[in-house]
């Protein structure tokens, strides 16, 4: 665990940039991770995605799955794969400030 | 009064608990229905050997009423929904069968149908599954005539029933076509949208040791969003491309459709919503889940079939008791993973312990855990028999406990447990 500074705020995040502690993020984080991850702005339907990320892990302790962000999130999978470039799921969870979903069993 | 279990599936899970519960509860205090749509209970561990001709499908299919016990009413009808509310399940034809305790042991279902094209040109010409009796022995045939070229082996996404089903076929393969004499002539490559050959971490570096050992190329991150037959080419959903002569896919899995005709239920992919300890639906106290068909983060697989039967015997004679329920489930699994040459090996696992090296059982048994042996394979072939004699009529495995042992089992120094 380390702490970085990410839209001026000190916030405390694993090795692949996951935030350890999603009570620290904020809108201007989000922001920022998407543009390090190749994402220049957060459209409406990003946002749509991260929102339903984020609640769903706060909801309910774990994030769900591509498959299952395809039937919930109302944004196919792939659109979710236009809108987060290699692995919707992970950048996601990433810029939603929650952590990374893992792929159990 | 006389109390009604209603088990729905005479499968792995629904043949244990029924059988398990016939021997715990009298028959004047605990009427048994068990409902399935037909009468073919496949040993399914035994599809894995159909495409390299080392078992025919009659061989590892039996009746599914030779395996209960006396004293279990099996209805055959298609299921169409559950009312958790009245308490009862409508069948097919309308009729209601009314429950004190409901156990949902329906398994998974495979939806090719889910992935462009894959069932389209080309499906069980040069696409196959072998998860399915038919598939397994199409490919058989393919097989069998395959004259080189590119042979893809892809599972689609988890979850899936025996998440090390895949790489064994992979394994197996890399065998038979060596036996073929025509190993050179085939490209074989594994592509995953995992970002291993397996889920757990020392699990995967062990397996992707030996697909790099039998020159098997591993595709990771591979989220596979068509199959084009015509063209032999599996496309992923952020555009990559694996050509392929012959494609073995395991399709997407799914629970069976009554399940989300069912409100309340299950998941939003069909899996009905388990405690993981417990065993009892989330949302319906009298309502409990086993094998294939929960939603629990353990692998979808037999021995955890086996060992959730043990734990969700005992509950549901505590519910019906009034008793409190207890958490015994820890989401054991154990599994031997054919590695082709007559070797395997074996994984020993739960919620929260990833597959460890040592031996099995415990520090002085004869199997080596995660590592290749001749008694791993005997073993693999073994459980079929075990299968029909000692798990279906509901007894234990000597020395196997329910809950997984650390005995024996050697730690890695600060690993993560995974999970």
């Amino acid at each position: 665990m380390s702490v970085q500074t990410i839209a001026g705020s000190p916030v405390e995040v694993d090795p692949e940039g996951f935030l350890e502690d999603p009570k620290q993020w904020s809108e201007g984080i989000a922001e920022e991770i998407a543009h390090t991850n190749g994402i220049d702005t957060l459209t409406d339907r990003h946002w749509q995605v991260v929102r339903f990320m984020r609640t769903s892990y706060l909801e309910n302790g774990s994030a769900p799955s591509i498959r299952s962000l395809g039937k919930l999130s109302g944004v196919p999978i792939k659109e979710l794969y236009q809108l987060f470039p290699k692995g919707p799921a992970k950048l996601a969870a990433k810029i939603g400030g929650i952590p990374k979903p893992r792929g159990c069993i | 009064m006389r109390q009604r279990i209603v088990i729905l599936g005479a499968g792995t899970g629904g043949t244990m608990m029924a059988n398990r519960l016939r021997k715990a509860h009298s028959l004047d205090d605990v009427e048994i229905v068990v409902v399935d749509r037909d009468d073919d209970h496949v040993y399914q561990p035994g599809l894995l050997f159909v495409p390299f001709g080392l078992a025919r499908p009659a061989e590892i299919t039996r009746p599914r009423a030779t395996q209960l016990r006396n004293g279990i009413d099996l209805r055959r009808s298609e299921i169409d929904r559950v009312d958790l509310d009245a308490a009862a399940v409508h069948l097919a034809d309308g009729a209601p069968l009314a429950y004190d305790t409901l156990v949902i042991a329906t398994g998974a279902e495979l939806l090719p149908e889910d992935t462009e094209g894959m069932t389209g040109p080309g499906w069980g010409e040069r696409v196959f599954t072998f998860y399915e009796p038919a598939g397994a022995q199409g490919l058989a045939a393919a097989l069998a005539s395959f004259p080189g070229g590119r042979l893809v082996v892809n599972l689609v996404d988890m979850p899936i029933k025996c998440p090390v089903a895949p790489l064994e076929f992979a394994f197996l393969a890399d065998w038979y076509l060596h036996d073929r004499g025509i190993r050179e002539d085939v490209e074989l490559t594994f592509v995953t949208p995992l970002d291993g050959a397996f889920t757990k971490p020392l699990a995967s570096q062990r397996l992707s040791s030996l697909l790099d050992e039998k020159r098997i190329e591993l595709v990771t991150e591979f989220a596979a969003g068509e199959v084009d037959g015509a063209g032999g080419r599996l496309v992923s959903y952020d555009e990559r491309e694996v050509p392929f002569d012959l494609l073995v896919t395991v399709p997407l899995h799914g629970g069976p459709a009554y399940v989300g005709r069912s409100p309340g239920l299950g998941d939003e992919l069909g899996f009905v919503q388990t405690d993981p300890y417990t065993l009892q639906s989330k949302t319906a106290s009298n309502v409990f889940a086993i094998g294939d068909a929960t939603n629990l983060p353990t692998s979808k697989a037999g021995s955890v079939t086996h060992f959730e039967a043990d734990v969700l015997a005992d509950n549901i004679g505590r519910f019906m008791d009034g008793r409190p329920l207890e958490g015994g489930f820890d989401g054991h699994a154990n599994c031997f993973v054919e590695t082709g040459f007559k070797k395997a090996l074996l994984i020993d696992f739960n919620y929260d312990t990833e597959p460890l090296p040592g031996r099995f059982p415990g520090a002085a048994g004869p199997l080596p855990l995660l590592a290749e042996s001749r008694l791993n394979h005997m073993g693999k072939l073994m459980f079929q028999w075990f299968y029909w004699h000692v798990l279906l009529p509901g007894r234990d495995i000597p020395g196997i406990p329910t809950q997984m042992s650390m005995a024996g089992k050697r730690p890695a120094v600060g690993a993560d447990p995974g999970g």
